[in-house]
């Protein structure tokens, strides 16, 4: 990566500075949308979304966009919800996304419950905030009488959990016609959050079924825990190099169904963790040959299905958009966190678009019905959020 | 038939009133001033998000509210502080008409929300609602903004299930079904056109609420109806469905008190019409048992459905509201 030259350094330092002096100002400010934020927060997150059934939520979403009188407020094949917020020359396009689908069933209560200090409700923080913040990011704007140069894409993703595999997203990015030229994703939490590398990953599970006419007299004839055990043993001794680091996750394993019969089914859920390409290919093809290996040695009908897959990549530490970043969160305080990150940023990565992903409160208990936020924290959040659009506006994020 | 017409032109479903902006126009052409209120008793987990939801959708963005206020029966939760907490005005109920002294339960509090209140239009919704949607007041309000002659709006429910059928029963609660139902079919048939008449939420003009007896308790919905009624006729009631409500339920005991209650009313209002007379003295105990080691126990309990009079008749308010 190229350094930038000193000189350029000041001079960028000495405008950047008036954002950061503006933040706390946006922060106070935001306040005002209390409540239009946190009725959003509500609305949006008592529509169950799960993977692939986001519609209702996405139509919510879709009707906001029209209210706030985005350009081409719409819902694409994907079921994605997008509207633009025309910016005054238009030279970048900044798309800010959320997803909008979480891991609750349609069945479960998702009523969110709304005290002075916190929300609490399945998905309040992943990712109705996320998705609320995004559906109000037009009337802060407003209210704090900023216009951007730059055109706003926003945008709420479906299908991005699990086997969803940001699909919402990638159907975007390669069927639009805008070109994008940074990428915000927006989660409810961890603020301090600050994805903007992500190594490589493929996702999927080795499903071993004995079939009915089974020859129970030849070698393996214990059934598909055992063969799926070999399997497993094999891809131990898979050598994995020390760098870049690799590693294979064995997650979950189910198989059988009683004490006294011999298992006919079995799965094995594996993820694949790397920061090279070319071995996590490698890897890949040898899990393959282990799994033929053993199927042809058992008779047993052995497949491999990938249903998610990652390229390593993403913007360096020390990218101006990372930077800016990082500045911003440091001027409103904001502890940097550690994150697992389950975000949109590996399908930006996939089209070589410099993107973040951030959060806008602290929470916890995710994932569970009882998940929670806290309310105070989302208005640095937000003021964090607006800090980054400008700093992208004025040209303070890329590269040259 | 009158009941069929009624549901034609006097029903509505909220969907037909999604454009706020029509309706926050035709309401400031009128000059209406449009008041919430939400009647509290310990209802902390819901209290919060109703306001929300109010304050933002219906007087931020679209200005439909004039004011939004809590007036709680002195909740030993939090009730009160969350609600300050999202904007709203609390009030308590003893702390209103002090000179009239204090009375327990719902309906005082709605009573006391109409010298509180300053709006031409005032909505009641129940603060247990866990599914709260800006329809819930202004599927209620339209009807009165764009018919004059309609003056009470009523709440029902009714979500139809994904089946193939032309129908399927309509129904309130239990309490409806197996009690103000039967009552109304013998006593006002032209009332049983209203699906729910005991829903909680409704809209009505000032110069009707001011003009009908408060039961304080369970009954004062069922006497609302039957005064409006008598008085100005079933066109002056209309009902809109607002789909679904999800709240807590009820256990049959306690639906017991409140049949309980709600007879009581009924009596008293029939009685008050002329429509029965020579009532005996009634009982104010509710005798409900239960079986312990085999041994049945009587549990009496005292319920007594007091009425406060038309809001009218208090000089206070007269004197507060003398321009009206
Ligand atoms: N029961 C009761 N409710 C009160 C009182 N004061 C205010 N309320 C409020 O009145 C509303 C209706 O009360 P509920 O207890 O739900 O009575 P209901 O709606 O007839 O019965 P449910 O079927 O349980 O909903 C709620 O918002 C209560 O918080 C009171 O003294 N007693
Ligand atoms: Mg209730």
């Amino acid at each position: 990566m190229a350094d930038v030259s000193s000189e350029q350094e000041n001079r960028v330092a000495d405008s950047f500075e008036e954002i950061l002096t503006m933040l706390p100002f946006i922060k106070e400010a935001s306040q005002a949308l209390r409540e239009i934020l946190l009725a959003n927060l509500v609305m949006i997150g008592e529509i169950p979304s799960p993977t692939f059934e986001e519609d209702r939520r996405v139509e919510f979403i879709q009707n906001r966009f029209v209210e706030a009188g985005l350009h081409n407020a719409s819902a694409d094949e994907m079921g994605n919800a997008l509207g633009i917020l025309p910016g005054t020359t238009g030279e970048q396009n900044i798309l800010v996304v959320a997803r909008v689908d979480t891991v609750h069933p349609l069945s479960l209560d998702h009523t969110i419950t709304l005290r002075p200090q916190s929300a609490t409700g399945p998905g309040v923080g992943d990712n109705a905030l996320g998705v609320a913040v995004v559906v109000t990011l037009p009337i802060l704007l407003e209210l704090l009488d900023l216009e951007l140069q730059s055109n706003l894409v926003l945008m709420g993703a479906s299908r991005s959990l699990g086997r969803g595999d940001l699909e919402g997203l990638r159907f975007f990015l390669s069927n639009t016609e805008i070109p994008i030229s940074v990428g915000i994703g927006v989660e409810g939490f961890p603020l301090g959050q600050l994805s903007h590398d992500s190594i490589g990953m493929y996702r999927g599970e080795i499903v071993c079924t004995v079939p009915e006419e089974y020859d129970w007299t030849r070698f393996g004839a214990t059934g598909a825990i055992v063969t799926i055990n070999e399997v497993i043993n094999q891809i131990q001794e898979i050598r994995l190099p020390r760098r870049p680091r690799s590693t294979i996750v064995l997650g979950s394993i189910m198989g059988g169904q009683a004490y006294n019969t011999i298992a006919t089914n079995a799965v094995l859920r594996f993820e694949i963790r790397t920061e090279s390409e070319q071995i996590g290919e490698e890897i890949f093809h040898q899990m393959e040959a282990i799994i033929s290996d053993v199927s042809s040695q058992t008779g047993a009908d052995i497949s491999l299905d990938v249903f998610a897959r990652r390229r390593p990549g993403g913007i360096h530490y020390r990218h101006p958009l990372a930077r800016a970043t990082r500045r911003i969160m440091s001027a409103l305080d904001i502890q940097p966190r550690k994150s697992p990150s389950t975000s949109e940023l590996s399908a930006f990565i996939g089209y070589d678009i410099p993107a973040i992903t951030i959060g806008i409160t602290y929470g916890e208990r995710q994932n569970t019905p009882e998940e929670e936020i806290i309310i105070e924290p989302i208005f640095t959040g937000l003021a964090q959020l607006t800090g980054v659009l400008l700093a992208i506006d004025r040209g303070f994020c890329s590269e040259n | 038939m009158k009941i069929e017409s009624w549901l034609k032109s006097n029903t509505f479903h909220h969907s037909a009133f999604w454009d706020l902006n029509a309706l926050v126009e035709e309401k400031q052409k009128q000059d209406l001033k449009i008041s919430l209120c939400i009647p509290t008793l310990n209802e902390e987990k819901t209290i919060g998000k109703e306001i929300v939801i109010f304050k933002s959708e219906l007087m931020q963005r679209y200005p439909l509210l004039d004011e939004i206020a809590v007036i709680d029966s002195d909740s030993s939760d939090q009730t009160r502080e969350v609600a300050s907490a999202f904007g709203a005005q609390v009030f308590l109920s003893k702390d209103i008409l002090k000179k009239y002294g204090e009375k327990r339960g719902k309906g005082e509090n709605l009573w006391k929300a109409i010298y509180q209140l300053e709006g031409d239009i005032l909505v009641y919704i129940d603060a247990d609602i866990k599914n709260i949607h800006p329809r819930f007041v202004y599927g209620l309000v339209a009807p009165l903004i764009y018919r004059p002659e309609i003056h009470y709006v009523k709440a029902f429910y009714d979500r139809p299930l994904a089946s193939s059928q032309g129908s399927r029963p309509s129904g309130g609660g239990r309490v409806t079904e197996i009690l103000i139902r039967p009552l109304f079919s013998l006593f006002f048939p032209e009332l049983t056109a209203l699906i729910q008449p005991l829903s909680g939420e409704y809209a009505v003009r000032r110069q009707v609420l001011d003009k009908i007896p408060f039961p304080i308790g369970y009954g004062v919905e069922t006497s609302h109806l039957i005064d409006v009624y008598h008085r100005w006729g079933l066109q002056a009631i209309a009902q809109t469905d607002l789909d679904r409500r999800v709240h807590r339920n009820q256990h049959t005991r306690d639906l017991g008190k409140m049949a309980f209650g709600i007879l009581q009313t009924f009596l008293k209002r029939v009685e008050a019409l002329g429509i029965l007379s020579n009532l005996p003295e009634l009982s104010t105990t509710l005798r409900q048992f239960q079986v312990n080691n085999n041994l049945f126990e009587e549990i009496p309990l005292k319920i007594i459905e007091e009425e406060r009079p038309p809001m009218i008749e208090i000089p206070e308010y007269r004197k507060k509201f003398a321009h009206a």
